[in-house]
């Protein structure tokens, strides 16, 4: 019977649009504080969902309870087909290794190289030989362009390339989900489109569903209204998305832990809520 | 009177914390997947870098008791006994102890910060997404280090303690190398061996476990690290000294 469950779930996962994430009125609060209140919302497979809102309205909250990190005091949340509110640390390891997460700040291992960081999970947590693993680390780098940087150790990086290390730490092994927590927070411009850029091929060419916390506006819109693109040489590019694949980014707007406005770009623009335009403004 | 109830409970709630961690240590010993990498650098780091700190505290304290017993000895007309006096303090109580609290300022202090900053930024949870337990990967190969490398270097103090207070004996008290040598093995019963090698097993222990319990309770960014390092080693020097007590209770029960 779990078996024949377990296939279900898989078949069921497989399909393009399966809900690989839902959250089903989650609670959570802090010392009495509410920090999150009822929230609900799926992220679809290969879909983006992009959480907006001021700083401590829950949105960081919300990814710490889908890896686990956190626990809902109320409320489903389901990953891939397990519920995780209800798994212990341990069985939550496996739900894990299909998630890539992205810290604010990076989070990197600062006694470890670059490429020990990006190859941590791989060299740690798994029984591949080593050289195969090494070549995975060279390829990741190759994909965010920091080959060169491979022996450096976190301190001797940029800001925006500690971030671009942690998106390839996150992608190593190849999870099907990605949380990015304020990944661009703090970067100048032109540094956050490359991490911005990163998301989108990571999302376009990897069948990544992603879920992306930010303040930032203009980093939200940019991964929603672009989309990535293999030429015919093999070169990557970033263009406008097309209406079909811009529809694939759906906006949350949250307020003092409440979703105030669920919608794709468009809906979000036009929005009428004063907090949304004073947000938005 | 709420003051004292929130605080009774915060009491509880760290001693909880800490015995959950002390049995996920413990668990996390003898159940795969075993960083052996990290154990190896833990002994080490805590084993091997302490044996100065700790070499140097013995062959001191051991030439400053000889010194002081000398004075005191000489009044009852017993000097050449010094190496007695020597021997059974360095082995049963001094070398232990001092070296336990060498090791709180070595040890405790580098733990405690170097898993807080891990904590305060977000490397503990970093870990936990990467599929990795925090308490195998971190707590269970300083803990080990610690369990059994306290023994090791204490062994290493007593030696250069009595080596510190047989200079003194034969330099400045003038009290034969082979009078105090025979002196020092004479007075030695298994059961202050055994007291002088149980002590640290449980000293070193009590000092790893509290400094990883502290580190990763850290919040409050850098501050809370500033915090936690001064913490571990206040909870960790009292832990030492009152361990030792207890544990000298016991083995005299046990043992005497």
């Amino acid at each position: 019977m779990a078996t024949e469950t377990a296939v279900t779930v898989r078949q069921i996962l497989s399909e393009p649009g399966a809900p690989v994430i839902v959250f089903d009125r989650v609670q959570l609060g802090f010392d009495e504080k509410p920090v999150l209140e009822d929230m609900s919302f799926t992220v679809l497979k290969g879909h983006t969902k992009i959480i907006l809102g001021a700083s401590g309205s829950g949105k960081s909250t919300a990814l710490k309870i889908i890896v686990g990190l956190l626990r809902a005091d109320a409320g489903v949340v389901w990953v891939n087909g397990q519920r995780v509110d209800q798994l212990s640390e341990d069985q939550l390891m496996a739900v894990r290794g299909d998630l890539g997460m992205i810290f604010q700040e990076g989070a990197l291992f600062d006694s470890l190289t670059v490429r020990e960081n990006v190859g941590y999970k791989l060299y740690e947590e798994t029984d591949l030989p080593i050289p195969q693993i090494d070549r995975r680390v060279v390829e990741v780098l190759g994909f965010i362009g920091l080959t060169e940087h491979m022996n450096k150790m976190p301190s001797e990086l940029s800001g925006g390339q500690r971030r671009r290390v942690a998106i390839a730490r996150a992608m190593a092994f190849r999870p099907s989900i990605m949380l990015y927590d304020e990944a661009t927070t703090g970067l100048d411009p032109i540094t956050a489109n490359t991490v911005n850029d990163e998301m989108i091929k990571l999302r376009d060419l990897n069948g990544v569903s992603s879920v992306i916390v930010t303040h930032q506006l203009r980093d939200a819109f940019y991964v929603a209204t672009h989309m990535a693109v293999r030429d015919s040489s093999g070169d990557v590019r970033i263009v406008p998305a097309t209406p079909g694949k811009e529809r694939e980014a759906e906006f949350i707007m949250l307020q003092n832990g409440l979703i105030i406005f669920e919608g794709d770009a468009d809906a979000l623009r036009a929005s009428t809520d004063p907090y949304i335009r004073e947000f938005l403004s | 009177m709420a003051l004292l109830e929130r605080w009774l409970k915060h009491i509880a709630l760290e001693v909880q914390e800490y015995v959950q961690l002390v049995h996920a240590a413990f668990i996390g010993m003898f159940r795969p997947p075993f960083y052996t990498h990290d154990i190896v650098e833990q002994f080490d780091l805590i084993g091997v870098g302490s044996l100065t700190v700790v070499l140097l505290t013995g062959f001191f304290t051991g030439a400053a008791l000889a010194s002081q017993s000398g004075l005191t000895l000489d009044q009852f007309g017993a000097r050449p006994v010094v190496g007695r006096l020597v021997s059974a303090s360095m082995i049963k109580e001094l070398g232990p102890v001092l070296a336990g609290l060498m090791l709180v300022g070595r040890v405790g202090s580098g733990i405690a910060a170097e898993l807080g900053s891990m904590v305060v930024t977000d490397q503990i949870n970093a870990l936990r997404a990467l599929g990795t337990d925090p308490v195998r990967k971190l707590v269970v190969p300083r803990v080990l280090a610690g369990f059994f490398m306290a023994p090791v270097l204490t062994i290493m103090s007593d030696f250069v303690g009595i080596t510190g207070g047989w200079l003194v004996s034969r330099f400045q008290l003038e009290v034969p190398t082979g009078l105090y040598w025979s002196s020092v093995t004479r007075s030695l019963y298994v059961q202050d061996v055994y007291m002088g090698l149980i002590k640290p097993f449980v000293l070193g222990f009590v000092i790893v476990t509290i400094a990883c319990h502290v580190g990763l309770r850290t919040s409050g960014g850098t501050q809370g690290v500033g915090r936690s390092t001064t913490m571990a080693v206040v909870a960790g020097s009292v832990a030492v000294i009152a361990a030792d007590f207890f544990v000298t209770q016991l083995i005299i029960k046990l043992l005497y």
